[in-house]
């Protein structure tokens, strides 16, 4: 789960992390109140959006997709400015580099004071896969892709890793602030912002917290000016606040509904649905989907605990999308029994009318039971043995279908 | 030979009296594998009946290992006790001469696993196989040692070693494997977690080591550079012939494609850079998961032990 650079502020203020004065917003008027309240001459108007890439975003109309701005982060030096760009970011759409072609509509904005910035750096908070440890990645390169500075300039960024047991050593840390070229209250600022942030990274079950930027001030301060902070969904349970931060309008509706039925649901752009058990089976089924020369239309994993309601289900937020030219169900039975999903496929394409084309490929426990009941029912249905073989089947069935 | 469990291993289940535990612990002793034992906390001395076989249930690993002498767990407990468990069959296991872990439990969270698999390895003859994962399985003529949640039958005793981060890609592989007339030696799953036991090279050593495979298969997925680093180690320190596919070639990026750690972030885990480090290794490799047993054999005739 991700939440947005206000909500990651208002953590990050809980968790003695230094940032700036800023306040929330959900339109133009309280944007003019927020500049008002802050009483600073220069102030940030920030689009609230999950993906990154604000600042070199660009604004557009969501329904004549006109250009209405460039730049999803505005630096503001007058009220009038902020009302110009505030009523140019609420309810427009964003496009960044993060949010694909459609980008977001932007509902929420954060207003910033200003901040006397002397350098900016980059500093980030992750799990990392390899050392199976918490690992703190900085770098004096701020403000820009990080990815961009990790294959360009790798010395440039700088790690330290937590002992998984004994937490983060303050030699590190120490040396980490050294590394990053600070000095005296600098230094030490970014001694404790370092510590308090593995501590809320470990605290709140993060899986993330990336600030790009953080900046030194001119007064020498270590202030966090960006904030991503992305949550480990399965730590939900020790954490029911996380609920009050969830922003529905950032997630996809037809993946929470998949996920309240068991199913695991990914949209994607092709024309041939699937339906699978497992994720890892999903997966190859999409990719032999490509060899034989179409595109998937969707990862769908119903689990090992798939019942008749859910997969009709799956079969419904399948077609849901008209993209779909036919459906590939690949089942290797191990709990799943084959015969329990045949069943389920001839009730499920009864009851929503399946009217493209459907190759069922069994294997594992029952699948001989599963293929003779499809085969003796009146649906008009392919079978096949391999998944090779299926998704060959499935791909010249939409072709002729054309 | 086969690596890690066999008919001599004893196993007991972590979790035995819910429903996992009780389904698939059914299911373990219909393989004919050597459960001798249970352990769910404060229900101690409740007994089982399996299959018609009778299992005492203890409540603790240190009881239960005590009593029975098991050098072999698998964990069936919810997600959110699940790392409690591990760390204690651990420390148990460690007390009482090693064992062996296996944790099917999905959803745990990292940072519990991050914190137990710092511990397990404070215990050097313990060896963590999971979280998130089928299991592990050595098939013998009939039954045999069956670890986990993948269905028995489709197995048989033969040279194969398999491992994979998948579940049922995994049952794929070893339909492919007999659909060529080949059996396997041991079935690992590592499991589809960012956090783990463990890992691709401690199953490729093992096999490298175990007289009865003569020949893997590897199945990768999407997220993290597991693949690639096992490729890197297996170019140097294998002998036996390796055919490998990666599941996710068509997955977008920054979307987790079910398992937690199935996920391209930052432009790093793509299923082609996987392809690309196994081709650099020598390692035979499958586009298609339907080929593999085709793959495999042309691996072995290359060997020339086909």
């Amino acid at each position: 789960m991700n939440i947005h650079e206000y909500q990651a502020k208002a953590i990050f203020s809980g968790s003695g992390v230094k940032v700036v004065k800023g306040i929330h917003c959900t339109n133009v008027d309280e944007a003019l109140n927020a500049y008002d309240e802050l009483n600073s001459d220069i102030v940030a108007v920030k689009s609230q959006i999950h993906a990154g890439g604000r600042g070199k975003g660009v604004l557009y109309d969501p329904i004549t997709n006109d250009l209405i701005m460039e730049g999803g982060v505005k630096i503001a030096f007058s009220k009038e400015e902020v009302r110009q760009y505030a009523s140019s970011i609420i309810g427009n759409k964003l496009v960044t580099k993060q949010t694909g072609k459609e980008g977001k509509i932007v509902n929420n904005l954060y207003i910033e004071s200003g901040c006397n910035i002397s350098h900016e750096y980059y500093l980030a908070v992750l799990i990392d896969r390899e050392t199976k440890s918490v690992l703190v990645m900085g770098s004096t390169e701020g403000g820009v892709d990080i990815e961009e500075v990790a294959e360009k300039t790798p010395e440039a960024i700088h790690k330290i890793w937590a002992d998984p047991l004994e937490g983060l050593a303050n030699e590190d840390v120490v040396m980490f602030a050294e590394l990053l070229g600070l000095e005296g209250t600098s230094k030490h600022e970014m001694v404790e912002m370092v510590n308090s942030l593995y501590a809320m990274f470990l605290d709140k079950d993060c899986s993330m917290i990336e600030i790009n930027p953080l900046v030194k001030s001119e007064s020498g301060e270590i202030i966090a000016l960006d904030g991503k902070v992305s949550f480990d969904d399965s730590a939900d349970f020790r954490h029911p606040w996380r609920n009050d931060l969830r922003d529905l309008t950032e997630e996809e509706e037809v993946e929470i509904r998949a996920n309240k039925y068991g199913l695991s649901y990914v949209k994607l752009d092709g024309n041939i649905g699937c339906l699978v058990n497992g994720a890892g089976l999903a997966m190859a089924s999409m990719d032999v989907i490509k060899l034989y020369g179409s595109e998937p239309a969707n990862f769908l994993d119903i689990g090992g605990g798939a019942t008749r309601e859910s997969i009709t289900a799956a079969f419904e937020i399948i077609l849901e999308d008209k993209n779909v030219e036919g459906i590939l169900v690949n089942i290797f039975g191990g709990i799943i029994q084959c015969d329990m999903v045949a069943n389920s496929v001839i009730e499920a394409s009864k009851e929503i009318g399946l009217d493209v084309p459907l190759v069922v490929r069994f294997s594992g426990t029952n699948h001989v039971e599963g293929t003779e009941i499809l085969n003796k029912s009146d649906l008009n249905v392919y079978t096949a043995t391999t998944l090779a073989e299926g998704a060959e089947k499935i791909v010249n069935l939409t072709r002729r279908s054309k | 030979m086969s690596i890690w469990v066999d008919e001599n291993s004893k196993i007991l289940i972590q979790g035995i009296t819910g429903k996992q535990g009780t389904f698939h612990g059914t299911r373990m002793i219909e393989y004919e594998t050597n459960v001798v034992g249970g352990v769910t906390p404060g229900k101690g001395g409740q007994k089982l009946n399996f299959s018609g076989k009778e299992i005492t249930v203890y409540d603790s690993m240190q009881e239960a290992i005590g009593k029975t002498g098991a050098n072999v767990s698998v964990i069936y407990v919810p997600a959110r006790f699940a790392s409690s468990a591990i760390v204690e069959a651990a420390n148990a296991f460690q007390e009482n001469g090693g064992g062996l872990i296996v944790c099917i439990t999905e959803g745990i969270p990292i940072l519990d696993m991050v914190n137990a698999v710092a511990k397990v390895e404070k215990c050097p003859d313990v060896r963590l196989i999971g979280p998130n994962c089928p299991g592990i399985i050595t098939p013998r003529e009939n039954g045999g040692c069956k670890v986990g949640i993948m269905p028995g039958f489709i197995h048989a005793k033969g040279r194969i070693g398999i491992v994979s981060k998948s579940g049922t890609l995994t049952y794929e592989a070893v339909a492919q494997t007999m659909s060529v007339g080949e059996g396997q030696s041991t079935c690992v799953g590592i499991g589809g977690d960012p956090v783990n036991g463990t890992g691709f090279i401690d199953c490729l050593r093992a096999f490298e080591d175990d007289s009865q495979t003569e020949a893997i298969v590897l199945i990768g997925e999407i997220g993290g550079t597991a693949e690639e680093e096992a490729a890197e180690w297996a170019s140097k320190n294998m002998s036996k012939p390796i055919v490998g596919f990666v599941a996710g070639s068509t997955a977008p990026p920054g979307k987790r494609m079910g398992h937690a750690g199935a996920i391209i972030s930052g432009g790093k885990g793509t299923a082609e850079e996987k392809f690309a480090a196994f081709e650099r290794a020598g390692i035979y490799v499958a586009r298609d998961p339907s080929e593999i047993g085709n793959v495999l054999i042309k691996a072995l005739k290359d060997v020339g032990i086909k």
